[in-house]
């Protein structure tokens, strides 16, 4: 039996990718890493700042997401995000630059504990990622 | 009659402004091209978000402590009208459509004796309703700068939206937009974002039950005003479209009935030239006559 899925990641402009030949995704799931793999139960959950990992059996993609809701049914992912990029797509400079934002977000005085565990969670990752 | 000079300049006047109405014709064509395509790229968004919305929705038993943004503020006296129209003019009867909407929709509130905010987006519609409702109006957003409806300018709004509704300043909150269905067609929509009006189309797949990480609530909570984003992105996505639409078919107008007058004022020139030369040869051949 084959042990693929499903994957469509969209965001409000366009698909942002699509595809049907997925082993496993790992989602950055608010409450901890998520891995999904086929016949999953049906879940809905959503992202904190982290990299979604799609795993195929010929390759692995990443991308970075800085929120986002997965809803996982009938062995069909969706992944709906405003903000998302291809990790390889992603420069070195533009991750400079996007840590800088993040760490100003951090430093804003007078946010509760869920922003500012947001805002520390983005620059741990964009720090790995670099 | 007008002087054969006359009617010279006027055939030049009209037919440079039909050059005009021509070249925005196409532009609005090419225009629309795109904005059509991206309305339809951004629809799975939106309705995928309805659907998680909608399955959640269903989830939470309790209403009293559902989130207000999704059962409302248990009143309905303060009512907020986000009226989105373009920014430029020349595109037919687009923002007036809107406006008349906007405008029942107001007169209706105000008789059953309830209070109207109104937010406008785009400035034509801030023109237009600013003589009558001007003292309504308590915010005035428009992206002319920008040059595609894109998703950053919709959480803008959104996050407006939100913050007034956390301040309590009102209770209801509906949108108004035009609806793309074809180039000539395009509807004039009310739609509700707060409270939201959950539709159940399709109710038989709805039984799905989900585990929800973390609880339905928390989930909810964080989803709603994203959903008052996307739901405006929709909007400003339908508008676009509909406003190239609206333009493309008013400028095709425009030049067609430029032709027709240019056709006639020929006409008119032609036979005022043709009648000075006939009123020459009379005088010539009397002036030989009486010889």
């Amino acid at each position: 039996m084959s042990e693929e899925f499903k994957i469509d990641i969209v965001n409000p402009e366009k698909y942002f990718l699509t595809k049907d030949d997925v082993i496993e995704v790992i989602v950055p799931a608010f409450e901890g890493e998520m891995g999904i793999l086929k016949d999953h139960i049906s879940i809905i959950s959503f992202l904190k700042p982290g990299v979604i990992t799609v795993r195929t059996k010929s390759n692995d993609e990443k991308f970075y997401v800085e929120d986002g809701i997965v809803e996982f049914k009938n062995n069909n992912l969706s992944v709906l995000t405003s903000n998302i990029i291809n990790i390889k797509d992603l420069e070195k400079s533009k991750v400079q630059d996007l840590i800088k934002i993040a760490e100003a977000e951090a430093n804003k005085s007078g946010m509760n504990d869920q922003v500012k565990f947001l805002a520390d969670q983005k620059i741990d990752t964009l720090r790995s990622i670099n | 009659m007008a002087s054969l000079d006359d009617l010279k300049k006027r055939i030049m006047s009209v037919k440079s402004t039909q050059k005009i109405t021509k070249a925005m014709k196409m532009v609005a064509a090419a225009k629309l091209k795109r904005a059509q395509e991206s309305a339809e790229r951004g629809r799975p968004y939106s309705e995928k978000m309805n659907n998680i919305i909608l399955n959640l929705s269903l989830g939470v038993a309790d209403k009293e402590s559902a989130p207000k943004l999704l059962s409302g503020s248990g009143k309905n006296q303060i009512h907020l009208c986000v009226v989105m129209t373009s920014d430029r003019g020349l595109c037919g009867g687009f923002n007036a459509n809107i406006i008349k909407k906007a405008k029942n929709y107001f007169s209706d509130v105000t008789k059953e004796g309830k209070e109207i905010k109104i937010i406008t987006v785009g400035s034509k519609g801030n023109d237009q309703l600013k003589r009558l409702y001007g003292d309504k109006i308590i915010e005035n957003i428009s992206f002319k700068d920008s040059k595609n409806a894109n998703f950053f300018d919709a959480e803008k709004v959104g996050k407006i939206i939100i913050e007034k509704f956390d301040k309590e300043e009102f209770d209801i909150c509906t949108i108004f937009f035009n609806q793309f269905k074809n180039v000539i067609t395009q509807i004039p929509q009310a739609q509700q974002i707060i409270p939201l009006n959950a539709v159940n189309e399709n109710q038989e797949n709805l039984n799905e039950s989900y585990e929800f990480e973390p609880d339905e609530d928390e989930i909810l909570n964080n989803l709603l005003p994203k959903n008052i984003s996307t739901q405006i992105f929709k909007a400003m996505l339908e508008n676009s479209a509909s406003e190239q639409g609206a333009r493309m078919s008013a400028m095709d107008n425009a030049t067609r009935n430029a032709g027709e007058m240019v056709d006639k004022l020929t006409i008119e020139y032609n036979r005022s030239r043709q009648a000075a030369i006939t009123k020459e040869l009379i005088e010539i051949i009397s002036g030989a006559e009486s010889l």
